[in-house]
């Protein structure tokens, strides 16, 4: 139990540093995480109210959009930076003694953090927007935690792998961005033909956004009930545990040798 | 069974090094169809030992004899293959001074951070700050970032860090190879005060120095097994003794070999066989000591009719400098050529330390039309214990007023 607690004030340390020494050196500092948001959603805003005119009828379609695009954020960015959390602190794995899965969870935390503060100038455009909250808005922090497990989960197979295989930097590149289009974050999914939309909604990351949307924004939107029928909406739902156990022991089948292999 | 700190049984590790590693996806799909060649190194083999509670316990050996795996074992940085280890108490589980270190932070937020590493709870940490920080003496640059720091000061705050967190068993590698000599002191004092706390402490080196000052018993090892276990000044007398023949071995293996083909007939005059040198006990040897005898024994072979029969030696230093050429005509000096040998003796040489080389070279009556010239034919080496002075030749000398 006591090294339970020594780890977990381990985890926060590093990950407050991380967070700490991000914003180091810039004018606005921890400030860039709000004001980052902000400015996306003037972008989107201008481009897919004024040119682009796809979110056809779905009511509050910006704040829908910025939602979107600040969940899929906040997968690309726990995947992206836990991929090298081992092989970049090769230095201290060679010389200490700690779990080693202490890191990816530490970057995932410094994630986490960005991701509450982008949330955060989420929320406040949904309350200046006057977006009716309901009581299923209480539901939300569930699926984030769905996400992050998720996230997590991929987070341990990719920075275990990247031990080994150096490639893996490249591949995810190209498959997070293959899987942005694939997901449901710019386009409303009605503008898909539903074979293919059923096929899109197996992806837990589609079925978390349209969940989230559904939850916070709109009643209008797809989700994976909806899209997959009461049988088969069960999958993306367990996807996340099942990448996570698999992740989980993959990593500590493969943790005992990161000092010789990095 | 109590007062054991460590209990190490059989430890066996080896490492596979491929000979070209798999780093990328295409090299790692090809090699499945190529046979992957490794070349398996044996880091450490069967290696047990006990450390009792309160001993100060040295790991001693060259580098590469496998001293930093088995710290690397202990600390349960690496999984040893075979074997077992039992530890008593909170082992602390750093090697090395100051890691995870961030210079980025100022050295308050470093003790924050390396204290995390090291396992301490941020409360531990809030507790023992001010005694860390004091014992760093670095109570006015806390607040600077540790980029600023010199190496001393980064230092001396990674050991204040380092002896706060309270571990029952230390783990130590090389520490004590840094730092000014006033803290190096303030060190050895709180080694003092561990001890007396009935604390271990396993330090891992290569100078015999820190384990014959430090430790109350130490073990050597040697390609990764180990060479001896026994007390602090035995071991470190063994190493010396090791890295000495292993010089030798060295000396021996670099020193030219002398063509000896078909001698006997097509013997014109005389020709060296064999040039070997010397100690006092007349075993053969490429490392003295200043003040020793050096005798350099040649074999040669000569006709028996030869009238007359000379040698000549040429000392020089390797970096340059001829120490002494001298021959037996000069000496005057009537050599025996039936006796097929002849030595000469350098008496109490008083050489400086460094490396030293002879030529050799035999003739008759006229020292240009030599018979047989042998160049750089031995190599040794000059250990004086007097480090200090400069020069080749310590020439017998006194001050007076």
């Amino acid at each position: 139990m006591k090294t339970n607690r020594k780890y977990i004030s381990l985890i926060k340390e590093l990950a407050l540093t991380d967070f700490k020494l991000k914003y180091q050196g810039s004018v606005l500092g921890y400030l860039w995480s709000l004001v980052k948001p902000l400015m996306l959603f003037l972008v989107l805003y201008v481009v897919f109210t004024r040119f682009l005119k796809i979110g056809g009828s779905i009511e509050y379609y910006p704040t829908y959009l910025l939602l979107g695009v600040v969940m899929w954020g906040f997968f690309t960015e726990i995947t992206a930076t836990s991929l090298d959390a081992i092989v970049c602190r090769g230095d201290l794995i060679r010389k200490i003694y700690f779990p080693r899965i202490v890191l990816v969870i530490s970057r995932g935390i410094t994630s986490f953090i960005t991701f509450i503060l982008n949330l955060l100038v989420v929320l406040i455009f949904i309350l200046i927007i006057g977006i009716p909250l309901h009581l299923k808005a209480l539901l939300f922090p569930l699926v984030i935690l769905e996400l992050f497990i998720l996230s997590i989960g991929i987070a341990l197979i990719l920075s275990s792998l990247f031990v080994k295989f150096r490639d893996l930097a490249h591949i995810w590149e190209v498959v997070l961005q293959a899987l942005f289009y694939a997901t449901p974050i710019l386009y409303p999914l009605s503008l898909v033909p539903s074979k293919i939309a059923k096929f899109l909604m197996l992806n837990p990351v589609a079925q978390i956004i349209q969940d989230v949307r559904y939850l916070l924004i709109t009643d209008q939107t797809s989700t994976a009930y909806r899209v997959l029928g009461s049988k088969l909406f069960i999958i993306p739902y367990l996807i996340p545990f099942v990448v996570f156990v698999f992740g989980y022991h993959l990593f500590m089948k493969s943790a005992s040798k990161f000092a010789e292999e990095i | 069974m109590n007062d054991v700190a460590i209990q190490a049984k059989g430890l066996s590790k080896s490492f596979k090094i491929p000979h070209e590693k798999n780093s990328t996806l295409k090299q790692a799909a090809l090699s499945i169809f190529s046979h992957k060649t490794y070349k398996e190194f044996n880091a450490l083999e069967d290696i047990s030992f006990g450390v009792k509670k309160g001993e100060f316990f040295g790991i001693i050996g060259r580098n590469g004899s496998g001293k930093s795996t088995l710290l690397k074992i202990l600390a349960g940085i690496y999984v040893a293959d075979k074997g077992k280890i039992e530890v008593n108490g909170k082992l602390s589980p750093f090697l090395e001074l100051g890691v995870g270190f961030n210079p980025e932070l100022t050295g308050r937020a470093n003790i924050f951070l390396g204290g995390a590493i090291l396992g301490l709870s941020k409360r531990e940490i809030r507790e023992r700050y001010d005694q860390i920080v004091e014992f760093s003496e670095l109570q006015d640059f806390i607040d600077m970032k540790l980029k600023n720091y010199s190496s001393g000061m980064q230092v001396r705050l990674a050991f204040s860090l380092a002896i706060n967190v309270y571990a029952e068993v230390l783990l130590m590698d090389e520490v004590l190879a840094v730092g000014d000599t006033n803290f190096q002191n303030k060190c050895l004092e709180e080694f003092h005060r561990f001890k007396e706390e009935g604390k271990t402490v396993v330090l891992v080196t290569h100078d015999i120095s820190v384990v014959q000052r430090y430790c109350d018993r130490a073990m050597l090892l040697r390609n990764g097994k180990i060479a001896k276990i026994g007390n602090a000044d035995d071991i470190g007398n063994e190493y010396i003794r090791q890295n000495i023949e292993d010089e030798e071995n060295r000396l021996e293996k670099g020193q030219r070999k002398i063509e000896t083909v078909n001698i006997d007939k097509n013997l014109k005059n005389a020709k060296i066989k064999k040039v070997v040198i010397f100690g006092k006990d007349s075993k053969v040897k490429n490392t003295f000591q200043a003040g020793e005898n050096i005798t350099v024994h040649i074999d040669f072979e000569a006709r028996d009719e030869i009238p007359e029969l000379n040698f000549g030696i040429g000392l020089y230093r390797e970096e340059g400098g001829y120490v002494l050429g001298c021959n037996s005509q000069m000496d005057d000096y009537h050599i025996d050529a039936k006796k097929n040998y002849i030595e000469f003796v350098i008496e109490n040489a008083p050489l400086l330390s460094g490396n030293y080389f002879i030529n050799i070279v035999c003739f008759g009556r006229d020292e240009q039309n030599y018979f047989d010239f042998e160049p750089k034919v031995r190599l040794f080496k000059m250990n004086c214990i007097n480090k200090k002075y400069r020069g080749i030749v310590d020439l017998e000398h006194k001050w007076r007023q």
